[in-house]
């Protein structure tokens, strides 16, 4: 094994421009994915903050008794499907509610409450948004939509919206993982296409210790260790400089964006870990693999 | 059944007895037709006795090299059968192609040496490959390279040496095992006459200390001097065997050599009336 480290180390000497270019392109790629991935995941758990707003509202009847809401809660939480969470929201607290947003409305009413007693219910998904209404409010046959219960005025979720949300949200979480396997793609393809270049320039050192009488492995060792060598180098190289430019540039703003400090963004420690392993996976396995064209002689 | 099983046993200690005559290098109507098409080698059949100095003659594409490539196991032949000191190549797979190629010692016309290794590196690969102890390697490797006459240039890098020079790392590369048969494709190929003599001397005090030696070559100059076994190919097939031979069997004078150049149809080498009869006899039980 120290014969192997020795021949790692002497070959990272004696090819000090390949290794400085596979050590830079690593440390570039890992450096680009250390900003994409928080970012992706950044804008996915935003995607899904709006998503979670999507809410089916039940109206009841404005003559409703305490016995009918009791009804409505137990229909709602125990014999629907898709239910998530349900919240009542009594006359009273809706009139709070809006009088604390829109005070200079709610002053002309003069004491006189026009909202009705309501159910927030949260579909399990957000994408059972839809089925979730019409299994409260079946649409009939003339086009109108009855409701499952009595005392339940409208199920209302406003429509347009829900059907707006759920697919832009859609279409930039799949956009967003699209191009985080393009930029993936991507890095293991220039990681390891240098690798190949630099292995190509000693193709015909590999060939002679072949007809030496190496075994592959032999020939191989060295290499592998000198992936993981540079692969580490370029790795660590990205880490700090990702972690200076998150004390300098991205703490100080997280006051002020709530994008930046979305709650589904893995830990800096844990990226810091997956981003170091996979660069040295990435090396080792390239330089390994690579050499085996070469050592077919 | 007893008779059969005695006769068995009685061709199977005969078979035996074969494989443990001297015989190093044993080719049995071997062909090699490349995938481009091109033909290598046609039913080539010979035999090379242990600590034997064998010459093999032929013009470029001729097939010199196939059959080195061959020995080597760098290539597989189309059909017949290769066996090196009793040992059939065809069964050798995977990691037994680096042990047996451990057995062998291979110079080559370019040297073949590791550009990024020291003389004295270059020399301990083959002993590190074989799974030497740093002592051994101490003791073994410099003594070789004074036998070749480089105990100066221990450290230098082989860019830094001459031809000549880094033909000699190459041969002590390839002797520092001890290996029981040796192969020099073109050894002297890019070296001038003097240099060429030199590095011949070495591979003869190798033969001499018992490693078979088969040189492939076009100096005619060292192979008439040297008038050792001399084997002809000649578009793949063998045509000349002979013991104590030159470089060609008829010397052109120089009007012969003045036809040549005017473009008259260039002299055939004589072949041999069936090659492969006077092996196949030799070996017959």
């Amino acid at each position: 094994m120290g014969f192997f480290i020795k021949e790692a180390v002497r070959s990272v000497q004696r090819n000090s421009v390949p290794s400085f270019a596979a050590t830079a392109s690593i440390l570039v790629t890992v450096l680009v994915l250390g900003i994409f991935i928080p970012i992706t995941q950044a804008t996915t758990g935003a995607a899904n903050e709006v998503r979670d707003k999507v809410l089916v509202n039940v109206y009841l009847k404005a003559d409703t008794k305490p016995a009918d809401r009791a009804r409505v809660a137990a229909l709602l939480r125990e014999d629907t499907k898709y239910v998530g969470k349900v919240e009542f929201v009594s006359k009273e607290a809706a009139y709070r509610e809006q009088k604390k947003d829109y005070p200079e409305y709610y002053s002309e009413l003069l004491g006189s409450n026009p909202l009705p007693d309501t159910f927030r219910v949260t579909p399990d998904s957000p994408d059972n948004a839809l089925k979730l209404r019409d299994a409260l409010a079946p649409a009939t046959a003339s086009g109108e939509r009855a409701t499952v219960d009595p005392a339940i005025d409208t199920v209302k979720n406003r429509k347009d919206d829900t059907s707006n949300i759920l697919f832009i949200t859609r279409v930039v979480k799949y956009a967003m993982a699209l191009l985080a396997a393009l930029l993936v793609l991507a890095s293991v393809l220039l990681i390891s296409n240098t690798i190949r270049l630099s292995l190509f320039a000693r193709r015909r050192e590999v060939e002679v210790m072949k007809l030496v009488g190496a075994t592959d492995w032999f020939i191989r060792w060295p290499f592998v260790i000198e992936g993981v060598m540079l692969g580490a180098l370029g790795g660590v190289f990205a880490v700090l400089v990702l972690t200076v430019g998150k004390i300098a540039f991205v703490d100080p703003l997280v006051a002020d964006f709530a994008l930046l400090r979305a709650p589904e963004t893995m830990q800096f420690g844990v990226l810091a870990l997956l981003l170091l392993g996979a660069s040295v996976a990435v090396s080792a396995m390239g330089s390994g693999l690579s050499l085996r064209r070469f050592l077919k002689v | 059944m007893a008779i059969v099983e005695r006769h068995a046993r009685a061709r199977n200690r005969a078979a035996a007895l074969q494989d443990r005559a001297p015989t190093v290098v044993d080719f049995r109507g071997v062909c090699k037709t490349y995938p481009s098409g091109g033909l290598g080698l046609e039913q080539a059949t010979f035999a090379i006795e242990r600590g034997e100095f064998v010459f093999l003659v032929g013009q470029t594409g001729s097939g010199k090299s196939t059959i080195m490539r061959l020995l080597i196991k760098e290539h597989e032949p189309s059909s017949g059968t290769i066996s090196v000191a009793g040992k059939d190549l065809s069964a050798i797979e995977g990691k037994g192609v680096a042990l047996y190629r451990r057995n062998l010692g291979v110079v080559f016309q370019d040297f073949k040496l590791l550009p990024n290794r020291t003389v004295y590196d270059n020399v301990a690969y083959a002993l590190q490959v074989t799974g030497h102890k740093r002592k051994e390697i101490r003791a073994k490797v410099p003594d070789i390279l004074r036998l070749m006459g480089l105990s100066l240039k221990l450290h230098s890098y082989p860019d830094q040496l001459s031809g000549g020079e880094q033909q000699r790392v190459a041969v002590a590369r390839a002797f520092v095992n001890h290996p029981p048969l040796l192969l020099a494709d073109e050894p002297t190929g890019n070296l001038d006459p003097e240099t060429s003599i030199g590095i011949m001397q070495l591979l003869y005090r190798i033969n001499r200390t018992g490693t078979t030696v088969i040189v492939a070559t076009h100096d005619n100059a060292m192979v008439d001097r040297m008038r050792r076994r001399v084997i002809e190919v000649n578009q793949g097939r063998i045509v000349r065997d002979e013991h104590g031979g030159g470089y060609s069997t008829q010397d052109e004078n120089t009007s012969e050599f003045g036809l040549l150049m005017r473009g008259e149809p260039s002299p055939q080498p004589r072949r041999l009336s069936s090659p492969g009869d006077f092996f196949d006899d030799a070996f017959k039980d």
